[in-house]
């Protein structure tokens, strides 16, 4: 595999929590401009492996590349989302008693020291930038509500614009449509594929009906390996999958 | 850049509450000094002493509000940096006694005689001046915060465990500063003072100055915390508040703002302290104490976390209490204390203003509403909070913010 032209690049990673290795031997290549698609029982380590790329977990052994050069199991949480991470949490997490406006401004690209921000002046063209976010997540009604008065799906949506206001070059994006009802997951599907025209994005899903309308590449997760990769169809087709995941 | 940052903190809310505070600055001093004794609205001097005490309060509540309110750091151990900064304003005063000591050293102050001490220790050095012991007010409990903040904030001790430490922080320098050998008195701790600047310490006009410092210190706090938590810096710190992790995860490095925010209190903790040791005329290891720090926090829980007046308001409000309760029904305090503790978290979560301030919303929102309903008036589309009022959780949005009232530490 490719290192040096990948924008994410995963090699022989391992990580156990008291002898249950919830990630065993793993690899993964993400190219630049790549939407993947990551599918998986509970517990076959998807969340583990979105905690390893962000810093939150370190890897025991195997290399984490971004960009091809810089090595990620030397940084903490806050420079890897300087780099250009941007990660979305399962259960949406947003400021709940800031305002939606608010929850973006925090999460614009800016100088992220306390000093720059205590003497911080919002720009016009911060807030042209904070005007579109609102307009494509379709908040714009509510952008001065708190974000605590947001239903779930609208949370979901404030978190994917605060993931793109951090202007990054990767966004993991765990469970987006987890409690969205089927016509806010379509939309949401909609709003991943315009993202992905110019970032690179990692999806962890169940719902298989969701992956399918991304049409994307599949990357299936078991025990905290690959068991298999490819189109949709061509993952449901091997007896593995269907053993381990599909065939419920 | 400045200015925009001190403009910032100026709104209707600050602008009462520093206006009433300027009537204060100027009343009780005129009132003591300018009224002749006779007349009913004469102030007396004991009082100005204890107004004044009870300013120097409610500064230290202000800083606890600053990183509990907004940061959700639970301090308690705030009354460390209080006693640090009245320690080093102690040490001033100590020196400026000079020969008339019982001893009559000219250098050495009664205590280091007593224990036979024949030379200054080194820290004791550089206190006769007036700058250089107004430098360490500030210095030394900023130093002290900074170190101890480091640490803590770097290894991610964050809640109850962050609160005991602290805890632990201010029991071992109350025993620190017990023995005799550390050089500060001992048990005795510092007293006897004569002058300040050159002005007789007990003299009315030195007591009203005293308590007019004491309301401009407060009034400049004020307007800092105002600032610093009205800026996008404010913001972060109520993000650091309610999700930590999200806050890394957006590239904050949490740790440095709770450094900032928590140097920056400790600095104005020493600030009240500094001022609190020539109006109550001592300063003792007892200041130390872990009870002191926990009763800060409950001034500013009876007041109102996150709303900066309502630590103020706390501090001044339970102290008058105190006062009174200790002279009428001396044994049952802490009983009323306890008390009223469990009852403002049990029926006033926000505090004294938070509550008043919720309920002003909610109630200008239904006249909004009901004018709306009844055809005439503009529509309720002003918000309470608009995107250019920067954050300040002081006043609770419209609706039912159930989880986004300030959080416990953990």
């Amino acid at each position: 595999m490719a290192r040096s032209t990948s924008q994410l690049y995963l090699d022989g990673v391992s990580v156990s929590f008291d002898g249950f290795k919830a990630i065993n031997d793993l690899s993964l290549t993400i190219d630049p401009g790549e939407m993947r698609a990551i599918i998986g029982p509970n517990g076959a380590g998807k969340t583990t492996m979105m905690d390893i790329i962000t810093g939150k977990t370190r890897p025991d052994t195997g290399e984490v590349f971004f960009n091809g050069v810089i090595d990620l199991t030397g940084e903490d949480e806050a420079s890897i989302a300087e780099l250009g991470i941007g990660r979305k949490f399962q259960k949406p997490t947003v400021f709940e008693s800031h305002t939606v406006w608010d929850n973006l401004e925090l999460s614009l690209k800016a100088p992220r020291g306390p000093f720059a921000t205590l003497f911080h002046v919002i720009t016009s063209a911060e807030k042209k930038r904070i005007e579109e976010l609102l307009e494509l997540i379709r908040l714009n009604e509510k952008r001065d509500e708190l974000a605590a008065n947001l239903s779930h799906g609208q949370k979901q949506w404030l978190e994917i614009g605060m993931l793109l206001a951090q202007d990054p070059k990767l966004l993991l994006v765990d469970e987006p449509a987890a409690g969205m009802t089927d016509a806010e997951t379509a939309e949401t599907a909609e709003l991943l594929k315009e993202i992905a025209k110019d970032h690179s994005v990692v999806v962890v899903e169940h719902d298989m009906d969701f992956v399918r309308s991304l049409g994307v590449k599949v990357t299936v997760l078991h025990e905290g390996s690959v068991l298999a990769e490819g189109s949709l169809d061509h993952v449901s087709a091997d007896e593995r999958v269907v053993e381990v995941y599909l065939g419920r | 850049m400045m200015t925009s940052f001190l403009f910032r903190a100026m709104d209707a809310r600050a602008g009462i509450f520093l206006a009433l505070l300027a009537a204060v600055i100027l009343l009780v001093p005129a009132g003591n000094l300018l009224v002749p004794e006779d007349s009913p609205f004469h102030v007396p001097t004991y009082a100005v002493a204890l107004m004044g005490k009870y300013l120097t309060y409610a500064l230290l509540a202000l800083s606890v509000d600053l990183v509990w309110g907004f940061c959700g750091i639970l301090s308690l151990g705030h009354a460390a940096f209080f006693a640090l900064g009245g320690y080093a304003m102690g040490m001033y005063l100590m020196r400026q006694i000079g020969s008339r000591g019982v001893y009559g050293d000219p250098i050495l102050p009664d205590f280091m005689v007593f224990l036979n001490w024949d030379a200054l220790p080194w820290f004791w050095y550089g206190f006769d001046m007036f700058w250089f012991a107004a430098l360490m007010v500030v210095l030394v409990p900023g130093a002290l915060a900074f170190v101890f903040g480091w640490f803590a904030f770097r290894s991610r001790v964050t809640g109850v465990y962050l609160s005991i430490i602290t805890q632990a922080l201010t029991y071992a320098l109350l025993l620190a500063f017990f023995r005799n050998d550390m050089g500060f008195g001992g048990n005795n701790g510092l007293t006897d003072f004569k002058d300040i600047l050159g002005f007789d310490i007990q003299a009315d006009t030195t007591r009203a100055a005293l308590f007019a410092a004491s309301g401009i210190a407060l009034g400049l706090c004020y307007i800092i915390c105002r600032a610093i938590t009205r800026s996008k810096l404010g913001k972060v710190l109520v993000a650091v508040r309610d999700a930590e992790s999200r806050t890394r995860f957006l590239g904050y490095r949490v740790e440095h703002y709770k450094l900032f925010v928590w140097t920056i209190s400790a600095m104005m903790a020493g600030i009240a302290g500094a001022l609190y040791v020539p109006q109550v005329g001592i300063i003792n290891p007892g200041e130390f104490a872990p009870a002191n720090s926990i009763e800060v926090v409950i001034w500013v829980a009876v007041g109102g976390r996150g709303t900066l007046v309502g630590a103020v308001l706390g501090a001044v409000l339970v102290n008058f209490a105190k006062t009174w309760f200790t002279a009428v029904l001396p044994d049952i305090w802490l009983f009323a204390l306890g008390g009223l503790f469990v009852v403002v978290t049990l029926f006033l979560p926000k505090g004294i203003v938070g509550t008043v301030s919720q309920g002003w919303t909610a109630l200008k929102q239904r006249k909004v509403s009901a004018s709306a309903e009844s055809g005439s008036g503009t529509p309720p589309t002003a918000p309470p909070q608009s995107p250019a009022a920067p954050a300040n959780i002081a006043g609770p949005g419209k609706g039912k913010p159930l989880s986004s009232e300030p959080q416990p530490a953990e």
